[in-house]
């Protein structure tokens, strides 16, 4: 298979204005992936299908990922040079992420039985601007897991057929795989609590003697 | 639910579960009916819905080990396989050789004992109330006693950890083993006899719900539902994960994509594995079943992702987590094959009888475990 | 549970049982009849199903205790064996489920999550044990109880009918015609289920901690 460096450049030759970022993956997997811009990625996801080079005409997994906002710690090193003598030392550098949905798509080749290439799209935010192209018309087996990503995530996609939640029931407002979400308060009987359990069951207890 | 010409009087809604005998579990189907032909069918999930993936967020790499055991409860073992693969391409461990044996064993004896039940819940679904599923069963238990000599649970076996296995094998298990796998190919025989000529069984699948290759691929079917569409895709030929490129075996393909082939693909499959266990067993070698690299205290995986994917009965079943270098995961997904078949259930469906959606759906194989995790 | 029967003179009852005459009570033969055919609820919700199913195969043999018949209508069934894990999507069907059974009706917590959420107890969407909405005969621990512990405790319902008499304060619910036979059933809230217990059949046990 190609690399995800030819398969850019590739993707940007045919599609102008697309813009895309490898993100790089440090773990022994090692499996980068390509970040796309929302305005294309549905443009983007059809090339990837019906180029004759990729075929890739399978996409496996589709999921969604809570980047809450959060101060990202990066060491990088430097060359100084104290009292004549270059030395090098670590700095940590504290930057602020902003907060985003994101969602990740596994695409294998049927016919040429290669892959994986792993697209990622992001929302702007995660509160108003949470809307991302659906890549259902490409490919009908993100229909349930879009389904279930707009259900878990709250990320809604333009273009699904038929967006609605998928596992909890209709009428409830959460959406309970982002970091964020508190849970209901049933910690009333907990014979053994320990760690997270015994705090919320503190909490309730405290709710209890107010009321 | 209804389509706006209705109101003529003929249509019919009909709620197909959550608590129905024929699906399974607790899944549900909303069926609109002309007649007793389908001209709607809309799948509702999430009665089963347990909160796998966000409890596996909170706790450690290992302590989810258990919770993927009851994600697909027939096939605890691949189950363990594939979320102990992903961690494995996370951390980059290796995996020693014995270790890698027994996966594949009981992999395949996981395999033989999944269709050989989905055949028997088939029959019953047919009609044939209680007994293919009770010979289906008496194969089961033993397969089932072989998993508890070796992990101490019948269906929970919670067996595999990263870089190998929990514990080597107890004395005496390979020739119990062995005993099993050499009587499975006369049960073969014997359910094949019963069923695969029988006239009922026939007319009952054969053209009924059939899947198109092009549908298959795009809806992105896996398991013995793509091959039986005639898809020469096997994740064990094609990932070549573990040491499955050692082994003998043939991938069977279907024709038509019909019940009937996706019934006959399982005996087929059936049938490889049985070659696959009989080259494995008389080769285990000796040595270590886990990677003394390991670290199953404080197991913390460097900052980045992996996904990894294995051949499970149900069709391929992908584990995505996303380390940010911290003793959970920070992202835990389940690719479930249970789900994803069921994209075009009602693609297959439109314009069969309604007995016969219970069929289909019996030959598409899920387990609301993995449905909704 | 111990009660005292009305209880006939033993060397008579032998003595009339040698001349081919049998002598029972009321009690003992309905109560009889009663427990050698309870009829289950064809009914699984996840794993425990699985050993449900395989305990009335041929190796663990349901029919011995007169439990073969899982009937698909809760209309036939006397017993409800909760069998794996009650969402809480899916327990206001449960709760229905168990009105529609005709009295007198058992239940069976079968397994770790019908008595408790079990391993999934912190799910924001897996409620904390069945017994919150109907009342529970028999629970069996195990995450799945193995089929033996699914005939143990059918036995133990066994013995529960068995025991139960038919007059006085301790008869059962379905001879008292003010007991009530259905429960309310939960409905979906925004963030949980609505009410989250049924107090009549479910308090809070007080737990006193240092």
């Amino acid at each position: 298979m190609e690399t995800l460096e030819q398969i850019k450049s590739r993707i940007t030759h045919a599609l102008p204005g697309a813009r895309i970022e490898i993100i790089p993956n440090d773990s022994p997997a090692g499996q980068r992936s390509l970040l796309v811009d929302a305005d294309h990625g549905a443009a983007i996801a059809q090339f990837l299908r019906d180029d004759p080079e990729l075929r890739l005409d399978y996409c496996s997994n589709a999921t969604g990922v809570d980047w809450p906002e959060a101060v990202v710690k990066t060491k990088i090193k430097k060359q100084v040079i104290v009292e004549g003598v270059e030395k090098e030392i670590e700095e940590t550098l504290e930057t602020l992420r902003s907060g985003c949905l994101e969602t990740v798509y596994h695409l294998y080749s049927m016919a040429k039985k290669h892959g994986p290439v792993i697209l990622r799209l992001r929302t702007e935010n995660r509160s108003d601007k949470n809307h991302l192209p659906s890549l259902t018309p490409v490919w009908r087996s993100c229909e349930f897991q879009e389904r279930e990503i707009f259900d878990l995530y709250g990320i809604v996609f333009d273009g699904h057929p038929d967006l609605r939640r998928i596992l909890m029931w209709e009428g409830f407002v959460d959406h309970p795989m982002r970091k964020d979400y508190v849970g209901p308060d049933d910690y009333d009987y907990e014979p053994t609590p320990h760690d997270d359990v015994l705090e919320k069951t503190k909490q309730h207890q405290a709710a209890e003697v107010k009321a | 639910m209804l389509p706006k010409d209705a109101g003529d009087g003929e249509s019919l809604e009909v709620a197909m579960g959550p608590h129905h005998p024929s699906t399974h579990g607790v899944f549900r189907m909303d069926v609109v009916l002309d007649g007793e032909r389908v001209v709607k069918l809309k799948p509702v999930f999430g009665y089963l819905h347990r909160n796998h993936e966000k409890i596996a967020e909170g706790t450690t790499y290992l302590a989810a080990m258990p919770y993927t055991d009851r994600l697909d409860y027939f096939c605890s073992l691949t189950n363990n396989w594939a979320y102990a693969l992903a961690v494995e391409k996370l951390a980059g461990l290796q995996v020693p050789e014995r270790a890698e044996y027994i996966r594949v064993i009981t992999a395949e004896l996981t395999r033989l004992q999944n269709h050989a039940c989905l055949i028997g819940f088939l029959a019953q679904d047919m009609g044939a109330s209680g007994t293919p599923l009770m010979y289906a069963f008496r194969e089961r238990e033993k397969i089932l006693d072989l998993f508890e000599a070796l992990s101490g649970a019948r269906m929970m076996c919670n067996y595999m950890r990263f870089g190998g296995c929990r514990c080597d094998l107890p004395d005496g298990w390979l020739t119990q083993a062995q005993t099993v796998v050499a009587e499975f190919p006369r049960f073969i025989d014997e359910f094949e006899n019963f069923l695969t000529g029988n006239e009922i069984l026939m007319s009952r699948t054969q053209g009924i719900g059939r899947m198109s290759r092009e549908l298959a691929i795009n809806a992105g079917i896996t398991g013995p539902l793509l091959r039986a569409a005639g898809v020469d895709y096997d994740l064990r030929k094609v990932d070549k994960y573990g040491i499955y490129d050692r082994f003998q075996f043939r991938v069977p393909l279907g024709d038509h994509g019909d019940t009937f082939d996706r019934y006959m693909i399982r005996i087929l499959e059936m049938r490889e594995s049985v070659k696959i266990l009989e080259q494995a067993l008389p080769k285990i070698p000796a040595g270590p079943i886990v990677d003394p690299k390991t670290k199953l205290r404080g197991f913390r995986p460097k900052a980045g992702e992996a996904y990894g994917r294995i051949e499970a009965p149900k069709g391929e079943l992908g584990f995505y987590l996303i380390s940010d270098g911290g003793p959970n995961p920070y992202r835990y997904r389940v690719r479930p094959p249970s789900l994803i078949n069921l994209t075009v259930l009602e693609d297959i469906c439109l314009g069969q009888m309604i007995a016969d959606v219970v069929v289909i759906l019996g030959s598409v194989d899920i387990v609301l475990g993995e449905v909704d995790r | 549970m111990t009660i005292e029967k009305p209880k006939m003179d033993e060397g008579l009852r032998n003595e009339l049982q040698k001349q081919g005459v049998f002598t029972t009570t009321l009690e003992g033969i309905y109560n009889w009849g009663r427990q050698n055919s309870v009829w289950p609820l064809q009914f699984g919700l996840a794993c425990c199903a699985i050993e449900m199913i395989a305990a009335s195969m041929a190796r663990y043999d349901l029919a011995r205790f007169g439990a073969e018949v899982f009937r698909p209508s809760p209309r036939q069934a006397d017993l409800m064996i909760v069998a794996g894990t009650v969402t809480k999507k899916m327990a206001p069907q449960v709760v229905r489920l168990y009105n529609q059974m005709p009295e007198p009706k058992y239940v069976i917590a079968m397994g770790a999550c019908a008595i408790s959420g079990g391993p999934f107890k912190q799910g924001y969407n897996v409620l904390k044990g069945i017994d919150r909405y109907i009342p529970v005969d028999v629970h069996i621990p195990g995450c799945p109880p193995r089929p033996e512990a699914l005939l143990h405790a059918f036995m133990t319902l066994q013995k529960k009918i068995e025991n139960q008499p038919l007059t006085g304060a301790n008869r059962p619910r379905h001879l008292q015609a003010d007991a009530p036979s259905e429960f309310p059933v939960p409905k979906f809230g925004v963030h949980d289920l609505e009410p989250p217990s049924n107090p009549t059949v479910w308090q809070s046990p007080k737990m006193v901690r240092a």
